[in-house]
């Protein structure tokens, strides 16, 4: 038994290796910019470097260095832009910017011209050849475009998707031959079962649960494992995405929305038990609660957890730059080592923990949407 | 506020959207399905198992109590058996033995009868016999007796003073 779950881990670990390979393969490149931004050093520095992390980004940049020379070397690889402009669909390699994120490199495509500011792409206006800023750093003669880029978060997708789908149709294939999973899907049983019967089967209620347990599952897995991945060097900030957080969110709304039931939206727009009056007031206040607070609040609870835990533990880190006068180098590296060790541990629990109250929410949305009320409204009243 | 909303991607939210809605689509065909219908079919042999086994105890015990209700049906059975044959065994002796004293009673009354007709025969022979006897004398006496006067007055003399008049 236990060379067999060796074995399964042995598998999993192969697969995890192989993904990885397949991701890295080939596309570490070094690329060199003259200008030396990416050097990290003073506070202001440091600021902007965080905010720019907490961004999404068009590279997928490990790290960077100051060789020899005196160049700046960035080493990563560089991620496919897709972008909607005014002439339809256009996309190239995002290299083509080395790594520049202030509008000055000016990427030519299809007769169309592009800068990179803020890590949002712009398309100038036909007439212009550089990127024009008013005083508050606005772009004057260049507008936004919709960017549907493999960006760094939805290589982060992508890669818990495949993940997810492989680990967990691994584990369902195993159910064909035996009754107990063996390897790394007797860790993710547990984990499965808990959702079902902590979060699932409670909140909804026995009648109706099982219909919204694959989505529970794959909520939570997805943020979980996208929380975890955003603590790892690697530095993905999925969750820390407005638009990951609000597309989670929205799919709650949409799902509890679509399946509530007569007694649900009776409550809602006609609130029983309450003076007829008072019924349209609340009618706004539960339609605000139901279709905005709700959704809103899930999706402000994650962004602003995971943001703020990689905004902190990179603060912790930057001690070692601030305080490096004040405390010598050791002193700051020490004093920063400890404190964003121990941080780090506690946004391991975040990363489960907002999982848990982001699934745990929806489930408690959609009970409440499909929930039954035995009592009778015209006898009883509230 | 105006921050957050600049971060917001438009284009990085239809692609979530897109993969999202896939992986939620995928998942469930391909894994929460059968990993939750594998789950409850498990969950529910498991009830089922527990509750055949609780069944089958209950069973047992029902047999068990069967088996002593027999084991004391057979004792008192065996009981009963055993009185009635010590009953039987008493009542018989008693039954010989009052048998046996009746027939002794009679084999002793038959013997006093035959006793007594036998005493009876004898005294009555020997009554005879000394009738006989009385007269044998009484001839040779008188005989004798009568060969002379004085014997013979002296004689009725003597018998008369023997025999009380009454």
């Amino acid at each position: 038994m236990i060379i067999l779950t060796m074995k399964g881990v042995q598998q999993s670990f192969k697969f995890l290796a192989l993904l990885v390979l397949v991701l890295f393969s080939g596309s570490i490149y070094a690329n060199t910019s003259n200008e030396n931004e990416g050097q990290v050093d003073t506070k202001k520095e440091v600021e902007d470097y965080i905010l720019h992390h907490i961004q999404d980004s068009h590279d997928f940049s490990l790290f960077s260095y100051t060789n020899d020379e005196g160049e700046r070397k960035h080493v990563g690889f560089p991620l496919p832009i897709v972008i909607w402009t005014s002439q339809g669909l256009v996309s190239f390699i995002s290299s083509e910017f080395h790594h520049n994120d202030d509008g000055h490199v000016i990427v030519e495509k299809n007769g169309l011209k592009f800068a990179k500011i803020h890590g949002k792409i712009y398309e100038l206006e036909a007439n212009a050849s550089s990127v024009n800023f008013d005083e508050e750093h606005h772009a004057v003669n260049a507008h936004k475009v919709l960017d549907f880029s493999i960006t760094k978060s939805v290589v982060g997708v992508l890669l818990v998707g495949i993940l997810m789908f492989f680990a967990f149709t691994s584990l369902a294939k195993q159910y064909k031959k035996k009754a107990i999973p063996t390897g790394f899907g007797r860790v993710l049983e547990p984990l499965v079962l808990y959702v079902r019967d902590e979060i699932a089967r409670p909140n909804i209620g026995e009648k109706h649960y099982r219909k919204f347990t694959g989505y529970l599952l794959t909520v939570f897995f997805f943020i979980w494992v996208l929380n975890l991945l955003g603590l790892t060097p690697m530095g993905f900030n999925v969750t820390g995405q407005l638009a990951v957080t609000a597309c989670l969110a929205i799919f709650t709304l949409i799902i509890y929305t679509v399946s509530g039931n007569k007694d649900y939206w009776t409550h809602i727009l006609w609130m029983p038990g309450v003076p007829v009056l008072i019924r349209p007031v609340l009618a706004i206040i539960e339609l605000a609660g139901a279709l905005l607070i709700k959704p809103f609040s899930l999706l402000v609870r994650l962004f602003a957890n995971i943001s703020a835990g990689h905004i902190v533990v990179m603060s912790l880190i930057a001690i070692m730059f601030t305080l490096k006068e004040s405390l010598g180098v050791a002193g700051a590296t020490g004093l920063s080592l400890v404190l964003s060790f121990f941080i780090t541990l506690i946004e391991v629990l975040v990363a489960f923990l907002q999982a848990y109250i982001f699934t745990m929410l929806s489930a408690l949305f959609i009970g409440m949407a499909v929930a039954e009320h035995e009592h009778d409204h015209n006898t009883s009243g509230h | 506020m105006d921050k957050l909303l600049n971060d917001f991607s438009p284009g990085l939210f239809v692609v979530q959207t897109i993969l999202l809605l896939l992986l939620i689509l995928l998942l469930v065909k391909f894994a929460w399905k059968p990993i939750l219908n594998s789950l409850n079919e498990r969950e529910s042999g498991i009830a089922d198992a527990l509750k055949s086994a609780e069944k089958a105890k209950l069973e047992m015990q029902n047999l068990q109590a069967d088996n002593q209700k027999l084991l004391q049906e057979a004792r008192m059975e065996r009981e009963s058996m055993l009185k009635e044959a010590r009953d039987i065994k008493v009542k018989m002796i008693e039954d010989a033995k009052g048998e046996a004293q009746d027939q002794a009673n009679k084999i002793i009354e038959q013997a006093q009868a035959a006793i007594e007709s036998e005493k009876k025969a004898a005294i009555a022979e020997l009554k005879t016999q000394v009738a006989n006897l009385s007269i044998e004398i009484a001839e040779k006496v008188t005989r004798e007796a009568l060969s002379s006067n004085d014997k013979q007055l002296k004689l009725v003399e003597s018998l008369l003073g023997e025999t009380k008049f009454n």
